[in-house]
Formats: structure tokens, C-alpha cells, sequence
């Protein structure tokens, strides 16, 4: 049997004492001097292993808690209570909530997919992904052993053009001219990041991992120093098209180059092509109300990919409000479905990709991978308080970071995310990720499931402002 | 306690005449979580004022001094303008109340902190909660937590007894010679098997359920003997691992239930994670102890309807005169799915919602895998009507019933019966802190099989807490239909017209109006639909 791809993963411990959801409060008044005091019975044994940072001024029982709240429901003084942490629910923001957050410091420690008991715990539905399900393939459908590796299950996608349809010369002999086409084995490359306190440190832990996973990674070319020459066959240059003219050996030594749209760009791409014959061309599409026009123009003048690009909280502007990432993807894919030219393009898609099933869910919509950014910084500890936006230090130092941990905490949070990939797509039945592309029949949307059953009961929705959701 | 639930429920393993007994079963920790908190300063002098006019039980004496205030019965805020206000009317200022802190790092949107401890008031008291703790629905902000019943307003309750109305139903619709098989109220257990929870609570669900009239089940991990003398309220899981599964323990029940996917890990079998199995787990399971334990998906030898039929004939025919039920999970088709079943021959399709617990799962799968159960219910109900095979089908459902009205709401949207677990957990005092799966498993004695945490469950203590929970549940159910002139549960099923959705543009007075024509035409004698 040959080898299968999988991801190294090696548990990571964070730097800093992560903030936990929930604290313990317990006082010295009232205390009873029990000779069996119920913190020496916790099960988790989390007094014992308490302490105190100093630095960080935290108690390092909010991480080690695991809530079962013995202590506070035993204790004969009734000294110890638990309260909500508030420095934990100012995390991040309204997109960005800390329970994500947390999620993927796990995964980055671990590189294990967060497991847990009881059912789920959250809201019904709500906005942006959270208003699609996935579905699963009941009884009659193939087996689901992938996941557990006695089977394939392939998350392979293709980078680059392809052929509408076999052309033929006039002897009747097929034309071998199919494009250039270069294989990732995860449906994942990393970004450049929005933001973050970053340093070398950063850009090599993000190089070394793309190249450890035999993905890419976004790099502008400003930020491109001779440290990161080793690791060129991993990195995708991005370049204005200024720039173009005056960074010619490092586009010839890179295997795809990304563009930034501008006006030119659909006239420029020819020019482009024909001097750098075998470089696959990228161009970022900021989305916004026009994208389904030029994601099509794009196409047809010719460029190998399009990554189509929200802002960080996935949001596009639209009109006078702003519409999500997920939905103008499926948008743009479905016009260009429509134009008969789907096939012939690769979609990339960034932007509030903040979870594992994000990337499922984008590429049902109609994306063929996606590009990471924060969640890179998250696994790197980033508690995305944003102070470096403002110019001041980061309170986890990332800049500080030692690029092999840096790259195994990067390796460990995409390895989990393939996980998780495989059991969505084991639970469908699909072994193949490139057949998930666009296969909105194996999914069920809120607003669509709501009017075929619901909709037959009550009648009709009130607008969804007037519903808070 | 044990003696006198045996003269309750009569011989073991027989259907009892009358209702078991709800006796008070505090919790089992000291200091019980309530809404409010009640703190009784030095200043009290112990004139036991406090005790003479709280109607809840709040103050008690012990012995010359007051006892510590048991506040989870009180109803804070609510009492404010009572006469009874103990804060207000002890001479000595020496009472306060407050709402409990605690309550934010309680709990979840399905299971807000004021479910848990209206769940736990319910097992302890057998009755619902006074004052203002929500006990009917959540904060998920969709499903069963939008919906409301739409009572008849100005028509106040039937003055009937409880024991007029009837929470019977029966799980063989189908005239296929094999026995009738009737529970007394429209609920029964969910599976959970021996190695998920510990024997002690497993036992305790069994009593329960006899008490009841009404089954557990053994989820897949095998049958212990300490279940045989309840054999008649035990289902037995058949699961893809087949883990346990016997020609005995086959042929003990009277329902044998085919689990080809839960609703928490829909299409993902299941996983015992290698530290659960230990000698007597692995003994139960014919398995190896430490060794971790794989229940694939599917089925490897059921690829079709056609091998499914094959399953269900082989269980139908190793055991004559047992139920099947089909228990499947909620995908796009899953309408296609239960009318698969009834051509397979099944008595029960049983639906296992999205949103429905486990012992373990991956997050990324019980948030998104398979649409929630208040969907399924309705696409279900409806399309097995159209196929004209509805009253042949015994529909059940779970996965995310935690309350008594969502019991009823269930049935009103199309079910027949529902399928409990999680609120089971919550009585015996499950606190959801979502750790089953780590180290040696519940801190709290339910999810485990470590043999000093599962120590800390009392198996009489856990069967009359079970008994109490649905003893609540049972008023609540009659409430309902006497405020919607009913008589018997089996009116409610697919009565959709006794629901409003919060979401939804409606005209309340039509519906209103039909529950009246409706309850007017049934009482002149016409046919009860649904039955």
C-alpha cells in the first residue's frame, strides 16, 4: 500500500497561560478546616497542580477547571464558587467569539479534534456558516472506514486551469495542450496575514509548515528576504502590477505567482502569461457587488486562479449593507457555472474562515479550497485583542516565537482541520474532496429547510431582521 | 425506599395498576444549585418566623437554630411583594437574597442554567418549579424553543381528573400478528450502554421505566444480567459493532431496536475510547480490556433497503414475538429513509436529531452533521402520510427533548412518542459539563465505569429522581390537553394547528378557532385523528 499524506502533529504547549472560560473563586472567611476538605478529592486534581502567574497575573486553574463544580456543590463552608471570566469574554470580537478562539488553541496544542460529551450546546442556527448542515448518508451508501485509515479518503484538489473539452487537429489526433496543473494535497494554503505582531520568526514557522505539508503559502513580495529562499517552491509571490516588471527571477523561480486586481489587470494577464510561460497566475479578487462579472471576465481572459477574498470577519460590502462571504462565493461559482466555465478555473476563498467546518462548508458552496489567515495566528497563541492594529505590544509576544514550535503548532491545528474534513466528508459518504465542490444537495440551508417543513406549518417567515437572528 | 418502590410497582416485570410514588429525593451534594441565593446573617436570634411563613420550604429548623436556607426552593425576585417575604418580614434583618452567580457559567443555549435546575427541582420534587425559573423551553433562539402552543384563550382547563387522561400509547400500529406493545406515557429511554454509563444508572432507568410502564434500553455494549429481571422494560440495541449482541439477549425483549446512526455523530459510528473498556466492560463486549472499540458505519453487511429488509426478517425471526425499531439519524432524505423502514418491516422508525446527546463526539459533527429533529419530525410525519402509511408507523423521536413541553410540541409537529437521555442525565444531577469522555469519566458518577466515581451514584437514589422527573412531566403533558380539551395524547399527533412559531406571520384567532371546532366535533363523537 503507498504511503498516505498525513500531517506530523506534536503536542505544543502554548507559551503563556491561556485565559480560561471560567474561574474559581474560594476565600479563606468561613473556611472550616475540614480534615477531608473537598479540594484534595477533585478528581482532576486541579488544586494541586494550581499556581499562580505571576507575570501574567493568572490563576492557571481557569485552564485546568473542567467544571464539574464538586468542589463548589461539596464544600461544608460553602467557600468555593465559579464565575464567568471576563477577560475570556472580551476575546476577540462579535465574529471571532472566544469559544472559537479556544477551539483553536486546542487544536494547536494538540492537533486532536476537539471531542466532547453531551449534545451540542449552541444556538439552533444563526448568520454567516451557521446557517447551513451538512448532511450524512444513511444505510444505503459506502462505508465510512477512510476515517479510520483503512481506506482512502482523498482531500487532494488541483491548482490551474482545465480544458472545457478535448480539441482535435485536422488528422483527427487529440491536441496535448492541457495547462499546467500543480496538485496540494489539503484543500488549505496560508495567507498573508491582516494583522498580528509579526517577525521572521512568524513568516519562517508559516514557510517550514506549508513546505511540511507540501501546500503554499502567501507571501508579498515585500516582505520576501533571502531567508526564505529555501523554502520558494512553497510560497506564492504577491505582487502588485507594478511590480511585476521589477521582480522578474523570483517569478520565474515560483511555481504560482497572485496579482492584485486592478484594471488592468484583465488586459495585462496575456502579457504576464506570455513571458512567464510555466508560472500558474493567481488573481486576487477583493469580492464585492461586481464579483460574479469579473470572476467570469477573469476567466476567460485566461488566469488559473481566482482567490476570492471577504474582509477578516467574512463580511463583503454590498449595497448599503454587507452580505457573507459564503453566499457570494456560492454566487460567483454558480455564475460562472452558468457560463458554461466553471471547470475551467480554480476558486480560492478567504476571509472569516475561522473553523475546520468552514472549509467544508466553502467549498459546498462552491469553492475548491480556501486560504487561512487568522486562524494562523491563533494556532501562534494570537488572542486577537488587536492592540498591534493600534501599534502596541502583543500580550503573547508572537513576534517572539521560535519558528519550530511556531510550525508545529501551525501543523498540529491543520492536521486537525483534515480530521475533521474527513469525518464530514466519511459521514456523506464522499471520498473524494474534489467532489464536495459545489455539492449543495449534500447540504441543508436554513432558509431552505425552514419553508419546506415549517413553512408548511406556520405559514410565513417574519423578514429575518424582525427576527434577530 | 427500595422496599416500598417494589410494593409500588408490583412484581418485578410486570405492568403495575396505579402511579408510582413521588417522594422528595434531595440532591445528592450539600450545597444544591438554585436560582437564588438565600444567606441568613449572625443577627438571626432563631425565632423561626422565616420557617412559620415560607410556603416553599426555604427555612426549617434544626434543632434550636436555624437551619442553612435550602434557596434553590426559593423564588427570589418573584416574592418581593408577599406577605411572606421573609427578607422583609424577619425582625432582624437577618435574611437576603440574591440571584445566583454562578447561573453564567452554568449550562448552554439548549440547556440554559434555569432548565438544569428546573430539571433537578422536577426529579426532586416531582413537581414543577414555583416562581420564575423557565422550565418549558431554552435559549437556542430556533426549533422547540420558538414554538409555543397557542391555548384557547378565556377557556379555562377541563375540570377532569388526571386519571381521565390518557398518555397511553402503543408502539405495533402495524397489523402484522406480532404482540401490542403499550407504555404509559408517550416517552421511553434512549440507548446508553454499559461502559457510557454506569451500571447503577443503568439499573435505576430500568426500574424507572417499569414504574412507569415504559422501556430503557441497552444501548450497544451488551446486556447485564442485573437487567434480566426487567426484561419486559428493556430494548436491546443492534448496532453496527454488534457489541454483546446474543441469540439470548435477543430473544429476552419484547423490542429490539437497529441503530444505524446517532443523531450527535450522524454516520460516524461510534468510538469507546481504549480506557473505558476495562475487564468487565471488555467481558461484556466479548472484547479485549484497553483496547479501544470501533462501531463502524454502517452496517458492513447492509448496503441497501433490500439488506436492510434481510436484518430486520433475521431479528423478527429469531425473536417471534419482538417489536423492531429502525433508529436512524436526520439527513436530507431521511423521509425516503422511514419509508425504506416500513418496507423493511419495521414497527418503530425512531428519528435521532442533530442536536441529541452522547457520551462522546466529535464538536465539528454535533454541530453540523444532519438537520435538527424539529425539521425531521415534519418532513417525516408528512411524507409517510402521503404514502399512505402513517397510521401503520409508530413515529419516534429525539434528540434534543429536554422538557415536558417539548415532549408535547414533538407529538403536535407529528411524533407519536419521543425518546429521552440527556434530561435523565440532568435528574441524577449531570451538570453538563461535557467531560464524559475524559480520564475516568463523569467527576459526577453517571458516565462512567471507573468503580470509585460510579460509587457515587445511589441506585434508589437515581430510580426515584428518574420516577419524580417524569411523574412532573406527566402533569404537565395532562395540563396541556385539558387546556386543549383533549382527553388522550393520541389527539395531539400532528395537531400543528395548536402551535404557533414565534418567527412566523400568523393569524392567532384562526387557530384558535379550529382547536375549539375541533374539540367540539370530538366530543360529539367523531374519530380521533392521529390514532
Amino acid at each position: 500500500m503507498p504511503k498516505k499524506y498525513s500531517i506530523p502533529t506534536k503536542t505544543s504547549p502554548p507559551r503563556f497561560t491561556p485565559i480560561g472560560k471560567s474561574t474559581i473563586l474560594d476565600w479563606e472567611g468561613g473556611c472550616l478546616r475540614c480534615f477531608k476538605c473537598v479540594k484534595r478529592q477533585c478528581i482532576y486534581d486541579v488544586y494541586n497542580e494550581r499556581t499562580f502567574d505571576v507575570r501574567q497575573m493568572t490563576d492557571t486553574i481557569d485552564s485546568l477547571c473542567k467544571n464539574c463544580l464538586r468542589c463548589v456543590q461539596s464544600c461544608p463552608g460553602q467557600v468555593i464558587t465559579k464565575v464567568a471570566n471576563a477577560e475570556y469574554k472580551r476575546l476577540g470580537n462579535s465574529y471571532w467569539t472566544p469559544d472559537i478562539i479556544r477551539g483553536q488553541w486546542f487544536q494547536a496544542e494538540t492537533g486532536r479534534i476537539p471531542v466532547s460529551g453531551a449534545g451540542y450546546g449552541g444556538p439552533f442556527s444563526g448568520p454567516g456558516f451557521d446557517d447551513m448542515w451538512t448532511d450524512m448518508s444513511e444505510i444505503v451508501r459506502p462505508t465510512r472506514d477512510g476515517i479510520h485509515g483503512r481506506e482512502y479518503i482523498n482531500t487532494v484538489v488541483d491548482l490551474g486551469r482545465s480544458l472545457p473539452c478535448l480539441r482535435f487537429d485536422a488528422a483527427g489526433h487529440v491536441v496535448r495542450d492541457a495547462p499546467k496543473k500543480i496538485e496540494i494535497p489539503i484543500p488549505i494554503i496560508l495567507k498573508d496575514l491582516p494583522l498580528g505582531s509579526l517577525s521572521e520568526s512568524v513568516f519562517l514557522a508559516m514557510a517550514e509548515a506549508a513546505q511540511a505539508m507540501d501546500t503554499f503559502m502567501i507571501a508579498p513580495v515585500k516582505e520576501w528576504k533571502p531567508y526564505l529562499e529555501p523554502y520558494k517552491a512553497h510560497l506564492i509571490p504577491l505582487l502588485t502590477e507594478a511590480e511585476i516588471d521589477t521582480h522578474g527571477e523570483l517569478i520565474r523561480g515560483a511555481r504560482i505567482i497572485e496579482i492584485q486586481l486592478s484594471d488592468e489587470t484583465e488586459a495585462g494577464l496575456s502579457r504576464i502569461r506570455a513571458a512567464y510561460p510555466d508560472v500558474l497566475i493567481m488573481v486576487r479578487v477583493r469580492l464585492g457587488e461586481r464579483s460574479g462579472g469579473e470572476a467570469l471576465t477573469l476567466t476567460r481572459a485566461g488566469a488559473d486562479i481566482l482567490h476570492l477574498c471577504a474582509d477578516r470577519d467574512g463580511n463583503v460590502a454590498s449595497g448599503n449593507g454587507t452580505r457573507f462571504v459564503k453566499d457570494v462565493v456560492r454566487s460567483v461559482h454558480m455564475r460562472l457555472v452558468e457560463a458554461g466555465c466553471r471547470n475551467e478555473i480554480t476558486l480560492f476563498a478567504s476571509g472569516g474562515i475561522a473553523m475546520a467546518e468552514h472549509v467544508a462548508k466553502s467549498i459546498i458552496v462552491g469553492a475548491d479550497a480556501v486560504a487561512l489567515d487568522i486562524p494562523l495566528l491563533l494556532a501562534l497563541e494570537c488572542r486577537l485583542c488587536f492592540r498591534c492594529e493600534a501599534g502596541l505590544s502583543c500580550p503573547v509576544e508572537v513576534e517572539n516565537i521560535h519558528p519550530e514550535w511556531g510550525k508545529s503548532r501551525i501543523l498540529n491545528l491543520i492536521a486537525a482541520w483534515r480530521n475533521q474534513l474527513i469525518e464530514v466528508l466519511g459521514a456523506m459518504g464522499i471520498r473524494e474532496i474534489r467532489r464536495l465542490r459545489g455539492e449543495v444537495g449534500r447540504a441543508m440551508f436554513f432558509d431552505d429547510i425552514e419553508k419546506e417543513t415549517f413553512g408548511k406549518v406556520f405559514g410565513k417567515r417574519k423578514k429575518r431582521e424582525s427576527v434577530g437572528n | 425506599m427500595n422496599a416500598a418502590l417494589q410494593s409500588e410497582t408490583g412484581p418485578e416485570g410486570t405492568a403495575h395498576s396505579g402511579r408510582p410514588e413521588v417522594r422528595v429525593t434531595p440532591s445528592r451534594f450539600r450545597n444544591a444549585i438554585g436560582k437564588y441565593i438565600v444567606r441568613r446573617s449572625k443577627e438571626c436570634i432563631a425565632c423561626g418566623k422565616c420557617a412559620d411563613i415560607c410556603p416553599y420550604g426555604v427555612h426549617e429548623f434544626a434543632g434550636k437554630t436555624m437551619a442553612r436556607p435550602k434557596d434553590y426552593r426559593c423564588i427570589g425576585a418573584a416574592c418581593e411583594n408577599n406577605d411572606f417575604y421573609c427578607v422583609r418580614q424577619c425582625p432582624q434583618n437577618a435574611l437576603s437574597v440574591r440571584l445566583n452567580p454562578i447561573l453564567e457559567v452554568l449550562g448552554d443555549k439548549r440547556w440554559t442554567p434555569e432548565l438544569l435546575i428546573s430539571t433537578w427541582y422536577m426529579a426532586e420534587t416531582g413537581e414543577v418549579p414555583p416562581g420564575d425559573i423557565e422550565y418549558k423551553i431554552g435559549d437556542s433562539g430556533g426549533g422547540f424553543d420558538r414554538i409555543e402552543f397557542c391555548f384557547p384563550p378565556g377557556r379555562e382547563p377541563d375540570a377532569v381528573p388526571d386519571d381521565e387522561v390518557s398518555l397511553r400509547i402503543s408502539l405495533n400500529r402495524r397489523n402484522d400478528s406480532r404482540p401490542e406493545v403499550e407504555i404509559d406515557m408517550p416517552v421511553y429511554g434512549g440507548g446508553m450502554s454499559y461502559g457510557s454509563i454506569s451500571l447503577s444508572v443503568m439499573i435505576a432507568r430500568a426500574r424507572a421505566y417499569q414504574a412507569w410502564n415504559s422501556f430503557t434500553c441497552t444501548g450497544e455494549g451488551g446486556y447485564p444480567e442485573e437487567l434480566y429481571p426487567y426484561d419486559d422494560h428493556v430494548i436491546t440495541q443492534v448496532a453496527t459493532g454488534l457489541f454483546g449482541v446474543r441469540e439470548d439477549t435477543i430473544q429476552r425483549v419484547r423490542i429490539v431496536e437497529f441503530k444505524y446512526a446517532q443523531g450527535a455523530k450522524p454516520g460516524l459510528g461510534g468510538h469507546l475510547l481504549g480506557d473505558k473498556v476495562t475487564p468487565a466492560v471488555a467481558k461484556m463486549r466479548e472484547a479485549v480490556p484497553g483496547n479501544a472499540l470501533f462501531s463502524p458505519f454502517p452496517f458492513h453487511s447492509v448496503y441497501s433497503v433490500e439488506d436492510h429488509k434481510k436484518h430486520v426478517d433475521w431479528i423478527k425471526h429469531i425473536n417471534p414475538r419482538a417489536l423492531v425499531s429502525v433508529k436512524v439519524s436526520t439527513p436530507t432524505d431521511v423521509d425516503m429513509v422511514a419509508v425504506g423502514s416500513y418496507h423493511a418491516g419495521a414497527n418503530i422508525i425512531h428519528l435521532d436529531g442533530s442536536y441529541g446527546g452522547t457520551g462522546a463526539a466529535p464538536d465539528i459533527a454535533k454541530k453540523n452533521i444532519a438537520m435538527p429533529i424539529e425539521y425531521a419530525i415534519v418532513k417525516v410525519h408528512n411524507f409517510l402520510k402521503e404514502e399512505g402509511i402513517r397510521d401503520e408507523m409508530t413515529l419516534i423521536v429525539s434528540g434534543g427533548i429536554r422538557t415536558a413541553y417539548d415532549v408535547a410540541k414533538a407529538i403536535a409537529l407529528g411524533a407519536n412518542g419521543v425518546v429521552v437521555g440527556t434530561s435523565e442525565m440532568v435528574a441524577v444531577e449531570c451538570i453538563r459539563c461535557a467531560t464524559c469522555e475524559s480520564g475516568r469519566g463523569c467527576a459526577r458518577g453517571i458516565a462512567t465505569t471507573d468503580p470509585e466515581l460510579s460509587k457515587l451514584i445511589d441506585e434508589d437514589w437515581a430510580t426515584q429522581r428518574l420516577i419524580n422527573l417524569f411523574a412532573a412531566w406527566r402533569h404537565q403533558l395532562i395540563e396541556i390537553l385539558r387546556k386543549l380539551g383533549m382527553r388522550d395524547i393520541r389527539e395531539l399527533v400532528g395537531r400543528t394547528d395548536c402551535l404557533r412559531h414565534l418567527d412566523y406571520e400568523e393569524i392567532i384567532q384562526r387557530r384558535h378557532n379550529s382547536i375549539e371546532k375541533k374539540a367540539l366535533s370530538d366530543a360529539s363523537g367523531d374519530t380521533l385523528q392521529g390514532r
